[in-house]
């Protein structure tokens, strides 16, 4: 059997946030190949560049040095207009905190990222309802976020997520607000997903969570300290 | 994104804050209004003037006995030798611009009767030309001919309102009306024309030839002058003729008058058109003055949205943060909250272009002004609003745009 292509590749990437009091190193020279249809857990203590090194692969930070490719594009020296039409089409976030739009039904969150692509109204409806189908929510379409319950609402952003077919599904701490119980179930999605072949990789504190994962980084003071296949 | 899913995206963002949507539109709601009525109020004077200007007929002027006639006050004096039917005759010989001439003799205060019914009105003697020069119709009937000017005939030519009073039925042409007892057939009935300038109702008034008024009915001592009028009524043939015309005028009467070289002249030749022109220049712009106070509560008003439009942007950084996250272009998030903006200004717009034209409504059923309300205000409204939405919008969905993804997501 092949090995897998690589889809994400990281080299020396560093991230410095300029302050006043001093700089903040919050990555400090990351190098690290991510294969297609890999299932990543990154770990490590708060602050140690977690989310950082997250929001870089997403795009919704740019890196202060080093190199970033993902999926054959160079992350460097894009507009912000490349920048956009890459996180609409390449990769899915997945937040912590949820991120819906208050007061607008479950299927219009969805079908968000799809109206960014100029998708004609019909279509963006059945896309999006399928994506609902998909995380169990068929029947909360026309729910408010705050007609959910958090599990709910998480499966509601990682169904946003997915309406455009991304390659990539990023999540930073997608249980960190869910209760044991409704974690399992967002997890067992995520699981799903990862089988059908996306590429995931998501960060976390739990052990059970990481435990899912076949491949563990874990994060030290801006540097990748470990990395488990 | 298309057009159509933005206008939705920002009419729902709206819907959302109906309240506070609602204040923001009040600043632009009241301007639009106050602009409207300055404009109609403005555009009122204006058509008034304009009537009346028509009223005098186009390219008129007057020559008059005594002192001129300056800044709309008249030199005291009636002693200045009566002008005469001569010098109409050598004005309209003489002078090439005058296309009509018609000398005047006015009396107020006569009696007419028809059966029994009487109404004290204004006669006036005078030469056919006369409703030439005035532009003034005869909408039943006809005129009196230079025959019967001639001949002295017993026919009159009358204004609007004693034909209502006198012939309230109708049947007017053709019938008799007498004044100091002498019975004259009704020829004409004259066009309708309103108040003067002066307040005075032009129709109220009965046309005889100036013939008939000084053999029959008596008007105007002769002073030492044969056939004498007391003003003269000249039409001039093109509008940039009137200053030659009013020069030959005087240079012609100079002589006739025997008037010396640096003598002051004893007769004026008035251009009443030019008067009001003046008169109006003041009041437009007075009126303009007003519009730029209404502008200026425009401006306060697209202050206002600019201010909303702001506390929305930093209220919503979040959203903002994840549309930019799920692959908004910078244009997106600007034209989402332009046409939030422009959405407000022109609802506020149409809401204010109705208060305003109530206003002008109100304006004018309270009778101090004139007031023209014109369809043309409904464009300026909806143009001035959305002007207002996109230059005082630009700013807030330009800073929107700009915000970075990450910063915009975590913002508290
Ligand atoms: N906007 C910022 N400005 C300055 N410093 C920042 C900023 N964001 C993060 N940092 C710093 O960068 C470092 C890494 O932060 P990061 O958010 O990546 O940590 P993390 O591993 O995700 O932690 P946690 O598990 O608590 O979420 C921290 O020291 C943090 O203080
Ligand atoms: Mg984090």
């Amino acid at each position: 059997m092949a090995a897998p292509a690589t889809l994400i590749r990281a080299r020396q990437l560093s991230r410095v946030y300029k302050l006043g009091g001093g700089d903040v190193h919050a990555l400090r020279g990351i190098d690290c190949d991510i294969a297609e249809g890999g299932y990543v857990a990154v770990m490590g203590a708060s602050g140690s560049g977690k989310s950082t090194f997250m929001n870089m692969l997403g795009a919704l930070d740019t890196p202060s040095g080093g190199e970033l490719t993902i999926a054959g594009q160079s992350l460097l020296n894009r507009t912000p207009d490349e920048l956009a039409a890459f996180r609409n089409q390449t990769v899915g976030f997945v937040f912590q905190q949820f991120n819906l739009l208050p007061r607008t039904p479950a299927i219009d969150n969805v079908a968000l990222p799809l109206l960014y692509r100029g998708m004609p109204a019909a279509q963006r409806r059945e896309r999006a309802a399928a994506c609902l189908e998909m995380v169990g929510l068929g029947d909360r379409m026309d729910h408010h976020p705050s007609q959910l319950s958090g599990g709910q609402q998480q499966r509601v952003a990682i169904a946003r997520a997915l309406s455009n077919e991304p390659r990539i599904l990023l999540a930073d701490e997608p249980t960190g607000a869910l209760d044991s119980r409704t974690s399992e179930d967002v997890m067992d999605i995520f699981d799903q997903l990862n089988a059908s072949g996306i590429t995931l990789i998501l960060v976390t504190h739990e052990a059970e969570v990481g435990a899912r994962a076949r491949r563990r980084i874990v994060f030290r003071d801006g540097r990748i300290v470990e990395d488990i296949q | 994104m298309n057009f159509a899913a933005a206008v939705s995206v920002a009419l729902n963002a709206l819907r959302v804050n109906a309240l506070r949507s609602f204040l923001a539109m009040l600043g632009v709601i009241i301007g639009v209004g106050s602009v409207i009525v300055m404009i109609s109020i403005s555009q009122g004077a204006k058509a008034a003037v304009d009537a009346q200007i028509s009223a005098l007929g186009a390219n008129s002027l007057q020559l008059r006995p005594g002192s001129s006639f300056r800044g709309g006050v008249r030199g005291g004096s009636g002693s200045a030798t009566p002008l005469s039917d001569e010098d109409v005759e050598a004005l309209r010989e003489t002078v090439p611009y005058v296309i009509a001439a018609a000398g005047i003799i006015q009396q107020r205060g006569l009696t007419a009767v028809v059966d029994g019914v009487n109404w004290s009105t204004e006669v006036a003697g005078t030469h056919p030309d006369y409703f030439i020069v005035r532009d003034w119709d005869i909408v039943e009937g006809r005129a009196f001919t230079v025959p019967e000017l001639d001949g002295a005939a017993r026919v009159a030519v009358i204004g609007r309102t004693v034909a209502n009073e006198l012939f309230p039925a109708g049947g007017a042409i053709g019938a008799s009306l007498r004044i100091s007892g002498v019975p004259l057939e009704v020829a004409g009935i004259l066009a309708e024309r309103g108040q003067s300038s002066w307040g005075q109702d032009q129709d109220d008034v009965i046309f005889v030839p100036a013939t008939t008024m000084r053999n029959r009915l008596g008007g105007l001592s002769t002073a030492g002058v044969r056939n004498p009028v007391q003003s003269i009524w000249l039409g001039i043939d093109r509008a940039r003729n009137m200053e030659a015309a009013t020069e030959e005028i005087t240079d012609l009467m100079r002589v006739r008058r025997n008037i010396r070289i640096g003598g002051t002249d004893d007769f004026a030749v008035v251009n009443f058109a030019e008067f009001l022109r003046a008169r109006n220049e003041t009041e437009s712009q007075l009126g303009l003055l007003l519009a730029a106070t209404a502008v200026i509560s425009l401006v306060v008003g697209g202050i206002g949205i600019m201010n909303i439009m702001l506390v929305s942007v930093t209220e919503r950084t979040r959203e903002i943060g994840l549309r930019l996250a799920i692959g908004a272009k910078q244009a997106d998030i600007r034209n989402q909250f332009l046409i939030e903006a422009v959405v407000l200004c022109v609802a506020g717009g149409l809401v204010g272009m109705a208060c305003g034209a109530i206003g002008a409504l109100v304006v004018e059923s309270m009778g101090q002004f004139p007031v023209s309300i014109e369809p043309m205000i409904a464009f300026v409204a909806i143009g001035a609003a959305a002007g207002v939405g996109i230059l005082f919008g630009f700013y807030p969905a330009h800073r929107a745009s700009r915000l970075n993804p990450i910063d915009a997501l975590r913002y508290e």
